[in-house]
């Protein structure tokens, strides 16, 4: 297998783009990969996205997307593994490349949320889950990650205040993000005072609804003239119903595509400069903190609150803002966070950066903790 | 929706029936091909205890399309007495009073419609127990 390398990375905004459609807002981040990459010749493109079916009432978007920047007659096709689908896209192409069948593969993020009503997002967001005994009850996305909160908080005494510190932290980072769509600060007391989304989870500790577009380009690492390598990519999956876990506040699939990346890379945790998880809300952020390795279980919310994932912390995480702040256009969201440590390590991170930033983990969820995809990337 | 997606999970949704590991014993609900525990094939139906206690519960607030006209509602985490996890709405209560423990029942309830002309969907909630 060959070294992969970050060749390129190109972002859009993350807004509501009325005036762009999923194929415009693809364009612009997949044009903008490749000029950085200083290339023009792809061979592959992988494209993640979770609700075009519905949102969009489209599909085939391997060709349209390849069609979208001029390219026929290369690879194309869609990977779909609903918020993590970034994440596994990026572990998709990078296997392309590393085994020798591609040479230069454009893995690309997007998802157009506001073509729909809030009703139908939703609706769309719960095709992560059983149609058929999930989200046959009613339960929302975020009902299920409410279901997880209230059980954290009960069995580890954490505060809501400690819990809603994870997307106060977000907001701090994202301000003079260029890319996030909320790039201003939220105090702990305006999330506590917003109003319930799902009890015990407050509107303000969920990420919303937004456009957007993250194009990576992957080539192999002799050639390259960027130095940023992939050490590592590992995905895993768990029982798709919530009801069979052994323990609700456990994502185990976080606990085991870490545990693979961390010994593929040969890195330990204390080797990880800068660290993006996936808040969708806050507890999942939290959960994510402690299944990846980095605190105790029990610990993540008071770990947060105590200032450790600060840019300035023990652990910088969601240095651009998070799912909460950056932003959360789902099938795009793993590519985002990818391209981020792309641009830690490469010092590009403008007022986001983490001085010195050699290795970084990037990790994604799809569902409540059902599908995690982990990259580790590392300065050469 | 068809006709048939609906009909051919009428005998678990309105019985609560699941499927039980003839080798290991582990039941499950929905129904399974395999035994996630031990890997057996060998697995046959069993009825599912209709009363439990609320391990975590939610307020949707925000609902899908379709569940508007129910919302705000409760949606539970139930651990059935036999040991099986159920995900329910539990309704005929106040969302303030329901608590981790609380004792509920299945009770078989309309779940939502197909538009104006389509199917009408039942299935099971649960509602406290009245003991």
């Amino acid at each position: 297998m060959r070294s992969v390398s970050v060749a390129g990375v190109g972002l859009t905004r993350i807004k509501e783009h009325w005036e762009k459609s999923l194929r415009d807002l693809f364009a612009e981040a997949a044009l903008k990969a490749l000029d950085d990459a200083g290339t023009d010749e792809i061979d592959a493109v992988y494209v993640s996205n979770m609700g075009s079916a519905t949102l969009q009432s489209q599909l085939h978007l391997g060709a349209m997307m390849a069609d979208a920047i001029g390219k026929r007659g290369i690879t194309a096709l869609r990977v779909e593994a609903a918020s993590a689908s970034g994440g596994v896209a990026f572990h998709e192409g990078v296997k392309a490349v590393a085994s020798g069948l591609h040479d230069c593969v454009l893995v690309g993020g997007v998802e157009k949320m506001s073509d729909a009503l809030p009703g139908e997002v939703a609706a769309a967001l719960a095709m992560a889950e059983d149609q058929e005994y999930t989200a046959y009850t009613g339960v929302t996305k975020l009902g299920l990650n409410a279901l997880v909160h209230r059980r954290y908080m009960e069995r580890f005494g954490a505060e809501a205040k400690e819990i809603a510190m994870f997307a106060v932290r977000g907001h701090e980072h994202a301000v003079g993000c260029p890319h996030a769509q909320y790039p201003f600060k939220v105090s702990v007391e305006r999330i506590l005072a917003s109003p319930m989304e799902a009890d015990p989870i407050h509107m303000l500790e969920c990420s919303s609804v937004g456009d957007g577009a993250a194009a990576i380009i992957l080539r192999p690492a002799e050639e390259a003239e960027d130095g940023v390598e992939v050490a590592s990519t590992a995905v895993a999956t768990d029982f798709y119903h919530l009801t069979e876990r052994y323990d609700i506040t456990v994502f185990e699939a976080v606990r085991w595509a870490a545990a693979r990346a961390f010994e593929a890379a040969g890195v330990s945790h204390k080797d990880i400069d800068v660290l993006e998880v996936h808040d969708d809300t806050t507890i999942t952020g939290v959960v994510s903190l402690e299944d990846l390795g980095f605190v105790e279980k029990g610990k993540g919310a008071a770990f947060v609150a105590e200032g450790n994932t600060a840019r300035g912390g023990e652990l910088p995480t969601n240095t651009f803002g998070g799912l909460k702040a950056r932003g959360n256009p789902v099938g795009a969201t793993g590519l985002y966070q990818i391209a981020e440590i792309a641009l830690q390590l490469r010092g590009e991170a403008g007022p986001c950066q983490v001085e010195g930033a050699e290795t970084g983990l990037a990790q994604s969820l799809g569902g409540l903790g059902t599908t995690c995809a982990v990259t580790i990337l590392r300065r050469r | 929706m068809s006709v048939p997606r609906y009909w051919r999970e009428i005998k678990y949704r309105y019985r609560l029936i699941g499927e039980m590991c003839t080798d290991c014993g582990a039941a499950f609900f929905p129904r399974r091909a395999v035994c996630p525990r031990c890997g057996s094939k060998d697995l046959e139906e069993c009825k599912l205890s209709e009363k439990g206690a609320v391990v975590s519960w939610t307020v949707v607030r925000n609902p899908p399309a379709g569940y508007e006209k129910y919302a705000p509602y409760v949606v539970a985490l139930i651990e059935l007495d036999d040991g099986v996890r159920i995900l329910s709405q539990v309704v005929d209560v106040e969302p303030e009073e329901v608590e981790a423990g609380m004792r509920v029942e299945a009770t078989f309830r309309r779940v939502r419609e197909d538009g104006s002309s389509g199917i009408i969907e039942y299935g099971y909630k649960f509602r406290p127990v009245i003991e």
